[in-house]
């Protein structure tokens, strides 16, 4: 097991583009623009006003980093807990777009039923949590779906990821379960999306250590750095990361340099950044790195782009309509039952 | 020219700032940015180095506010959401609570809370503590319910010497306006009668205020007389004011937008069934939210919760008995 934290970022270099690599590459790519237009078309919805209520959050420019780790996970034996700008990663470990769009039309169709919103929705029964806001919160219950596995036998080389970012860092809760993923050696890749910002808090005000990854050491976890703007080096470290922890190397945590390349939610617009910062090579946009990438070594023609852009057009705006017809929640047809024991619902004592 | 709810509350840290050099205000995003409400807006501009963003760490961010107070600042934390203050529970209720208590050392911190519901917020948005904490000792509770309570509370909170929860509720931060901020009028631990009537009374707080305000409104049409008492603070809860209400209706509605179980409806409803059994002509009753998480989808939420045409339902049936 590595406990070195890599000062320098994990590059990718020719010698790692082997045929799987571009196949994994190209997978990603996909998932990366079908998250950015169907995230575009949320934003211009919660924009035209009625039909979203509530918060739009993007994951933009975050793409790569989300979905390097999410085409690692094999969806129905791995454990995968997403967060506010994984809409990429939840794509590429195989969430339907339907379910994004039913969460956040509020659909009863919807994997949440209009209970919950946005980015809080998951299928836990499938590996795939549900993030509750409170941030930090995630990881210990990532880190309790393996330890239960283990304690069953059927862990087998199954694991467990998730994200957080450099403010969700700063919990409590976030470095107990780091500490406690370690101690108990499970296999977790932790991935930290340092956008720079936590809403509007640069990370001068956010931690004092050099990098992020400079606290793996202090858990006892592998650490590595990869700059998340470029979908190439994400996919190596990820690789990498992975295969450590299916192979008994404990937790992983790997921190991406790129910059949030939209408000913190939709309502924000992020004036606080400053433009200086937006012209830093941490603020390229994934996407286009990605696409340059894969023209310049051939795996894809400027028309198939085209093709597939269009393609992926379509589908989020049929999904979109599809969604738009189905049924919002009827308040007297919901429950309203907390609990999964019917027998020990209260009768509402009121009025 | 008029002043919002939300700006009373930033005109508040205003002058508590200026007044007391010993105030300082830490919290996420609260210094540049204004905060996520924009209640410190330029506040951090024109008191530097009294206005400070926070990590994201609640638990740390509560004890570093008990650890100034007890070397005289008086610090104000802000609470980006209500329900993150779940994550710095144990200093509020254990370090911040026990403090005086136990070592006769007092705790003057005041914890802002933006509580409540608003359409599309979700399960952990939208909350409610003011019963969680009411319930440990050690601590005041208060949730105003006007732009003037908004502000004379929150500069009362900061000069008093012990913990306060200030629930300030988000509906009301751009719906509700004053043309001024009046005068001072009650202190903490009174209750004001927001409506006076003689048919039924309903005792309740923050932004069910307006609720029932507007249902009482409803049942004058009917020729029925409903008197709210807004109780301002939870904890102290002026008990008095509330029984001589029931004493002049004989009825009462106990009213909050919180989780059903125990609660300050139940605890209204405890005290004046218990001291005040003989001035009531119909069982009390209460309305509350439904006992389930607070849904994100508007026509769950508006269901969720109670609303002007529940609230008259229910003071119908209270009549009727
Ligand atoms: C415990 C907790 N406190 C406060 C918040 C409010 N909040 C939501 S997102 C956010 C900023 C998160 O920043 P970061 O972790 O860097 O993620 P990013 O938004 O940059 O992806 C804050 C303060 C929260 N969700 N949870
Ligand atoms: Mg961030």
């Amino acid at each position: 097991m590595c406990l070195v934290a890599l000062a320098s970022p994990i590059n990718c270099v020719e010698t790692d583009l082997t045929a799987d690599f571009r196949d994994q590459f190209l997978l990603c790519y996909q998932h990366m623009l079908l998250a950015r237009v169907l995230e575009e078309k949320l934003g211009s919805l919660y924009r035209a006003g009625g039909r979203i209520v509530g918060g739009v959050y993007l994951g933009k420019g975050q793409e790569a980093f989300s979905a390097a780790l999410g085409v690692q996970l094999r969806k129905g034996k791995d454990i995968y807990g997403p967060l506010i700008r994984d809409q990429a990663g939840r794509i590429a470990f195989g969430e339907p777009i339907l379910d994004c769009v039913r969460t956040y039309l509020g659909a009863v169709t919807g994997p949440m039923r209009g209970r919950d919103g946005n980015i809080h929705r998951g299928r836990p029964k499938e590996g795939l949590l549900a993030m509750i806001s409170h941030l930090g919160s995630l990881l210990s219950v990532v880190a309790g779906g393996l330890f239960a596995r283990r304690l069953a036998g059927t862990l087998g080389d199954s694991i467990g990821a998730t994200s957080i970012g450099d403010g969700g860092t700063s919990t409590g809760a976030f470095h107990e379960a780091l500490n406690m993923a370690a101690v108990e050696k499970l296999p977790i890749v932790v991935s930290v999306a340092n956008n720079q910002y936590a809403y509007s808090t640069p990370n001068t005000r956010q931690y004092a250590c050099e990098n992020l990854v400079d606290r793996a050491v202090g858990y006892g976890v592998s650490g590595m750095v990869v700059d998340a703007t470029d979908l190439a080096s994400c996919l190596k470290a990820f690789r990498a990361a992975v295969a450590q922890a299916r192979s008994g190397g404990g937790p992983q945590m790997i921190v991406g340099t790129l910059l949030r390349l939209a408000g913190h939610g939709e309502h924000d617009d992020a004036s606080y950044i400053p433009d200086q910062k937006r012209r830093d090579p941490s603020a390229r946009d994934c996407l286009q790195v990605a696409e340059d990438f894969a023209r310049d070594h051939g795996w894809m023609s400027s028309a198939e782009l085209r093709d597939f852009n269009e393609e992926v057009r379509r589908t989020v705006d049929l999904t979109i309509s599809k969604v738009s017809k189905e049924p919002t929640p009827d308040p007297f047809k919901e429950k309203w039952q907390a609990l999964s024991c019917a027998d020990l619902v209260e009768g509402q004592h009121e009025a | 020219m008029s002043i919002t709810y939300l700006e009373a509350i930033r005109e508040a840290q205003y002058e508590a700032l200026r007044h007391d050099p010993s105030v300082f205000l830490y919290g996420q995003d609260i210094a540049t940015f204004g905060g996520a409400f924009k209640a410190t807006k330029n506040l951090s501009k024109e008191f530097p180095n009294r206005v400070f963003d926070a990590p994201i760490s609640e638990d740390a961010m509560v004890g570093m506010a008990i650890g100034a107070a007890v070397e005289g600042a008086r610090p104000i934390i802000e609470m980006q959401f209500a329900d993150f203050s779940s994550v710095g529970f144990n200093q509020i209720v254990n370090q911040a609570a026990t403090l005086y208590w136990r070592t006769n050392v007092p705790c003057p911190i005041t914890i802002r809370m933006p509580s409540g519901g608003t359409a599309g917020s979700g399960p952990f948005h939208s909350q409610s503590m003011e019963a969680i904490y009411s319930h440990y000792p050690g601590l005041v509770i208060v949730a105003p319910a006007t732009v003037e309570d908004a502000y004379w509370m929150l500069l009362d909170s900061v000069k008093l010497n012990d913990p306060v929860i200030y629930c300030e509720h988000k509906f009301l931060y751009y719906h509700l306006k004053a043309e001024q901020i009046g005068d001072r009028e009650l202190p903490i631990g009174k209750a004001r009668i927001a409506r006076p009537g003689r048919h039924a009374t309903i005792v309740t707080y923050s932004a069910m205020v307006h609720e029932a305000l507007r249902a009482a409104e409803e049942l004058q049409l009917d020729g029925y007389q409903i008197e709210v008492v807004d109780l301002r603070s939870v904890k102290p809860m002026d008990t008095d004011t509330i029984l001589a209400s029931v004493a002049r209706t004989g009825r009462l509605l106990a009213l909050g937008e919180a989780f059903p179980w125990g609660g300050v409806t139940a605890e209204v409803i405890a005290r004046v069934t218990s001291e005040g059994f003989h001035l009531l002509d119909a069982p009390p009753m209460r309305l509350n939210s439904k006992d389930t998480p607070i849904p994100y989808h508007p026509n769950l939420w508006k269901s969720h919760r109670p609303t002007t045409s529940t609230i008259a339902a229910a003071l119908r049936r209270l009549l009727r008995y």
